[in-house]
């Protein structure tokens, strides 16, 4: 495993040399628990070796918008492209720590998470609005891709005319219906993949290549 | 006193006269005092950017938990000879009508294209 990162690192510093391109910094956007640090972790990984943050089954484990910088991708085709990953909180129009206590935190921690969360969800959708060229959209695909939150989402980054990959995740359980992603957003590529199982994401990578070159 | 919701319905025309911060700021201290308000014509996709984020700022514990916001989908106007035009001129999608209330206190039930549902309980 170990052997094929170093390989595609030296693939991808190879033909870095030859097409130097610009840098796109890229935001994983989507509501709190569709994958988006899962996500961020194995792109990371994958082409440096590294990783962005935990992840949790709590809700609004990432508070703030993490950045890891450099990170070239190729895709099958050898086409590659520059990106900073920028893995954000949750957007959500709502907090209530009481949602924290159900998963055994105390009220202090539970009121500290939902502070922090907040100022999160605010944080990222400044990064939105002033320093973002391009936007992976999470979503977990077990879950109604009608909510609010997320037509609200699309409409501001197209109207922000960024480029859009939208991700359908969690393709490894069995409820999982990327369909039903694609009949709502058929205006953009949708990508059916488990972040967890890393299932697909090759086709996302060629993708990312494809637009945010 | 009979205990009840207020809801105020702001027409486009009235709308159209605020400000983005206007609009916004309108629309956070009408819900934060309980009120549910519907507008005529939906927001702008930047207006709909600045409320979440001064929506999270004012989010305090065991006070004011955010606001539930349903607006059916936005037309986009783009099928047909008029959506041709419309692409040509670059006109933008048509927003519609939009419910917004305190999390607490309205919960959406169901919701289609041209239905929304929500139940809303008294403080």
């Amino acid at each position: 495993m170990n052997f094929l990162v170093r390989a595609k690192q030296r693939v991808s510093k190879f033909l870095n040399a030859f097409f130097r391109k610009k840098r796109s910094k890229i935001g994983i956007y989507g509501p709190p628990n569709a994958g988006k640090t899962t996500l961020a972790n194995r792109i990371v990984r994958d082409w440096t070796g590294d990783a962005v943050g935990p992840v949790s089954e709590i809700p609004h484990e990432t508070r703030r918008a993490r950045r890891k910088t450099d990170i070239t991708i190729t895709g099958a085709n050898g086409s590659s492209v520059i990106i900073d990953i920028v893995d954000t909180p949750g957007v959500t129009t709502k907090i209530d720590y009481n949602e924290f206590l159900e998963y055994g935190l105390e009220k202090e921690e539970a009121i500290k998470r939902a502070r922090e969360a907040t100022e999160g969800v605010a944080e990222a959708m400044h990064w939105l609005r002033d320093d973002i060229d391009g936007v992976i959209y999470m979503l977990d695909a077990t879950q109604d891709p009608f909510m609010q939150v997320n037509i609200m989402m699309i409409g501001i980054i197209e109207s922000r005319k960024l480029p859009v990959i939208i991700v359908a995740n969690k393709i490894d359980l069995p409820d999982a219906a990327p369909q039903r992603i694609r009949s709502a957003f058929p205006q953009h590529p949708v990508i059916p993949i488990s972040g967890l199982e890393g299932s697909n994401v090759e086709e996302l990578y060629e993708k990312m290549t494809d637009m945010f070159g | 006193m009979i205990q009840g919701v207020q809801i105020d319905f702001l027409s486009a025309e009235r709308l159209d006269r605020l400000t983005m911060m206007e609009k916004i700021r309108l629309i956070l201290d009408d819900v934060r005092a309980g009120t549910i308000v519907v507008l005529e014509k939906g927001l702008l996709p930047e207006e709909q950017s600045k409320l979440i984020e001064l929506t999270m700022m004012e989010i305090k514990p065991d006070g004011f938990s955010g606001i539930e916001l349903e607006t059916y989908p936005a037309k986009s106007g783009n099928e047909g000879i008029g959506g041709f035009f419309s692409r040509l001129v670059g006109k933008k999608p048509e927003s519609r009508l939009t419910v917004i209330g305190p999390a607490n206190q309205i919960k959406t039930l169901k919701k289609n294209q041209d239905l929304i549902s929500a139940w809303v309980s008294s403080r």
